[in-house]
């Protein structure tokens, strides 16, 4: 196969394909710490005492005022200067991971608090304990409130995790810039990879959306963006 | 004000159907009204006659029958014509749908100036006068979250009132309110009889209907089923229903 | 070398040069997003159906690519295509705002559609074409409902612009590196841009905030 056809086959599918895989490599470990880290920030400030409460305050403030790109190259130029020295991958995923789950924090905490105060009362009153309570009520109506938004969340760590190959991290973007920079043809290569973003999008919201239709429950209606 | 009754009717509404989905609303309803006469819509709820009043202004597209003011017919299709007939039919909302975002001269003022093309200082001036005639003068420059529901109600029908209707059409225009301030959206709509305003109005305050109808049509299941003066509809109707409907409503609103 | 806090006083007014420059490009896509989301919203609410499609597709594109990928399409590939010689300044306006003008049409759509409906009934019943009622009715309830939104996609365009550093956008990002690769201070000049971008966003959404107080009407919730 020769011409436009060719190129695509031949010498930029592979390598945009090596790139997915390391994009995916960066989203669902980041995806996965970054929630687990926004539930526990998310309920240190609901329910932590002081000592907890202002630090993951803190933690939020910061992470999610600072530009994600900043926070790239803290971790992975900065750091050095501390003699502290991550791979690109790991400064990606370690960057990701705590933009993330600041953003999650914001949407567990509100899960949490839209929580009435007379479901916690019932849950005493017929004799739960608080981890009891904490497993069987609160959780199941919180990650319902906090769904869509942690979902969004999932969106845009998958677009955002283009940021890594400013961190030369060499994923999808990073493969498609190095063959279109080598061949010059920048129109054709970045169209291509952002059908493959698309793509992803568009297969995550639409997996996100099933998940939440299985767990809606009358009450708990709710349309992600 | 019964010598101009004589004259042709204003306002005449043929055969107006509609339905939502499979759900006949309206099931072929005709009208008529010549000028300076009140006629008021009674009947259960769900009767069609919130329906009816929206299908007369096309704020609810009906499925068939035709609409005619002064004898010319209303083609919907036609943009312009239909602003331009909707300016002299006046409409009173249950829920008042002021424009949130206006005060009460704001609200009176809008029409003139942006439908009529009015100067914005002859418009003001108007507005003032139709306020003041429903005794909010002193109220013109608070915003509808600031009046109470009577006040509300007193500023759409001035709003309406400013636009030189040839009838007003009035949906159940105290239902939403307290029961203590329905008495003062009443006696605006009093006055405005008293003045020759031609006027559609469904409601449920009997009393109020007896007091102020020609002529009183009782509505079921999206059709007219008997129409004649108050004292013949509520206390001796011809129709079973009618009968049974109105012993029903003038003991619990009286007389 | 020089120490962290020397390299940072004499770096300073080299850095907020960049925040100018941040701050012109954030408020040029905020405002070109706010130009085409508004249309966008309105064709999508009152539009016939293949218009809404298309505004749907519209859209899924530019809230589907990231804004990297978005960046070199245009700077690198379709506009030197269509012989169009625009600086990266202006690509990065002009990505960033179409990138805006999705997410503000669907804040603008939001807020048209929580609009009650008599709003749009009373319009026509004094006569008011669709247009009009659009224009004199909605939109200006809608604009106030919609502040809370555009405090939001401030702060998110604020942060994307960064990005806009790896077309060579002399913003505040660049500069930042830009000093940190001459005097291996990168730590210092990170967080002290990363700093000065949280600044920017509480002031940008104090002012917001007080935009929204200030039109905000009596009683209306």
């Amino acid at each position: 196969m020769t011409g436009e056809l060719g190129f695509i086959v031949n010498d930029l599918m592979p390598a945009l394909m090596r790139g997915l895989w390391m994009s995916i490599r960066l989203i669902v470990p980041s995806a996965v710490l970054g929630f687990f880290l926004g539930v526990l920030a998310g309920s240190c400030r609901v329910y932590g005492v002081r000592a907890l409460r202002w630090p993951a305050d803190l933690y939020v403030a910061l992470f999610r005022g600072f530009p994600l790109l900043v926070q790239l190259y803290i971790w992975y130029f900065g750091l050095p200067r501390i003699g502290i020295y991550l791979s690109p991958y790991v400064a990606s995923v370690v960057g990701f991971s705590l933009c993330s789950g600041a953003y999650h924090s914001e949407y567990i905490r509100g899960a949490l608090l839209s929580i009435k105060k007379g479901q916690l009362q019932a849950a005493q009153a017929v004799g739960m304990t608080r981890l009891q309570t904490i497993l069987y009520v609160i959780l199941p109506q919180a990650v319902r409130r906090a769904l869509p938004g942690c979902g969004n969340e999932i969106i845009y760590l998958i677009k955002y995790s283009s940021l890594a190959y400013m961190v030369t991290c060499i994923e999808l973007t990073g493969e498609g810039k190095i063959i279109a920079s080598a061949t010059f043809k920048y129109t054709e290569v970045f169209a291509v990879v952002g059908v493959i973003y698309l793509a992803l999008v568009s297969v995550a919201s639409w997996a996100l959306g099933k998940i939440e239709d299985r767990l809606t429950i009358p009450g708990f209606e709710y349309h992600r963006a | 004000m019964t010598t101009a009754t004589d004259s042709a009717p204003v306002l005449t509404v043929e055969g107006i159907r509609k339905s939502f989905g499979n759900k006949e609303i309206l099931g072929g309803v005709d009208l008529s009204i010549r000028r300076g006469e009140i006629k008021v819509l009674i009947g259960p709820s769900g009767a069609g006659k919130s329906t009816l009043l929206q299908s007369i202004n096309f704020l609810v597209m009906p499925d068939a029958g035709r609409i005619c003011l002064e004898g010319r017919p209303v083609d919907p299709s036609d943009r312009k014509g239909l602003c331009l007939y909707r300016q002299q039919v006046g409409m009173i909302f249950q829920e008042f749908n002021l424009f949130d975002h206006l005060t009460a001269l704001g609200n009176v003022e809008i029409g003139l100036v942006r439908v009529k093309k009015m100067k914005r200082s002859q418009a003001r001036e108007r507005a003032m006068a139709e306020l003041e005639r429903v005794g909010l003068g002193v109220h013109a420059h608070k915003y509808p979250a600031e009046l109470s529901g009577g006040q509300k109600q007193r500023v759409s029908i001035a709003r309406a009132l400013a636009l030189d209707p040839k009838v007003m059409l009035l949906d159940e225009p105290t239902s939403a309110l307290d029961p203590e301030l329905i008495g003062e959206v009443h006696a605006v709509i009093r006055d405005l009889g008293a003045a020759g305003m031609t006027m559609i109005m469904a409601t449920h305050q009997i009393g109020f209907a007896r007091a102020l109808a020609d002529e009183i049509i009782f509505m079921e299941n999206g059709v007219v089923i008997e129409q004649g003066p108050p004292d013949k509809i509520l206390d001796d109707a011809d129709c079973e229903r009618t009968r049974e409907f109105c012993t029903k409503i003038t003991e619990l609103g009286g007389r | 070398m020089s120490t962290p806090f020397s390299v940072l006083q004499q770096s300073l007014p080299y850095l907020l040069q960049g925040v100018w420059v941040t701050l012109v490009v954030v408020l040029g896509s905020l405002s070109l997003g706010l130009l085409v989301g508004l249309p966008l919203a309105v064709g999508q609410v009152y539009g016939p159906r293949p218009l809404k499609r298309i505004i749907g597709l519209y859209v899924w594109f530019f809230r589907g690519i990231p804004l990297l990928v978005l960046l070199f399409l245009f700077y690198f590939g379709l506009f030197p295509f269509l012989h169009l010689d625009f600086s990266a300044f202006t690509v990065a306006i002009i990505v960033l705002g179409s990138i805006s003008s999705a997410y503000q049409s669907q804040i603008l759509r939001g807020a048209i559609l929580s609009i009650p409906e008599g709003q749009m009934k009373a319009a026509r019943a004094i006569g008011m074409s669709d247009a009009q009622a659009i224009v004199h009715i909605i939109l200006p309830q809608a604009l106030r409902l919609a502040i809370p939104g555009w405090s939001n996609e401030y702060s998110v365009l604020l942060k994307d612009s960064a990005v806009t550093y790896a077309l060579g956008v002399a913003e505040l990002m660049a500069r930042a590196h830009h000093v940190a690769s001459r005097t291996y201070q990168h730590l210092v000049l990170y967080l002290c841009a990363g700093f000065i971008f949280m600044i920017l966003t509480f002031l940008g959404t104090r002012a917001l905030n007080a935009l929204h107080r200030k039109v905000k009407l009596k009683g209306y919730s």
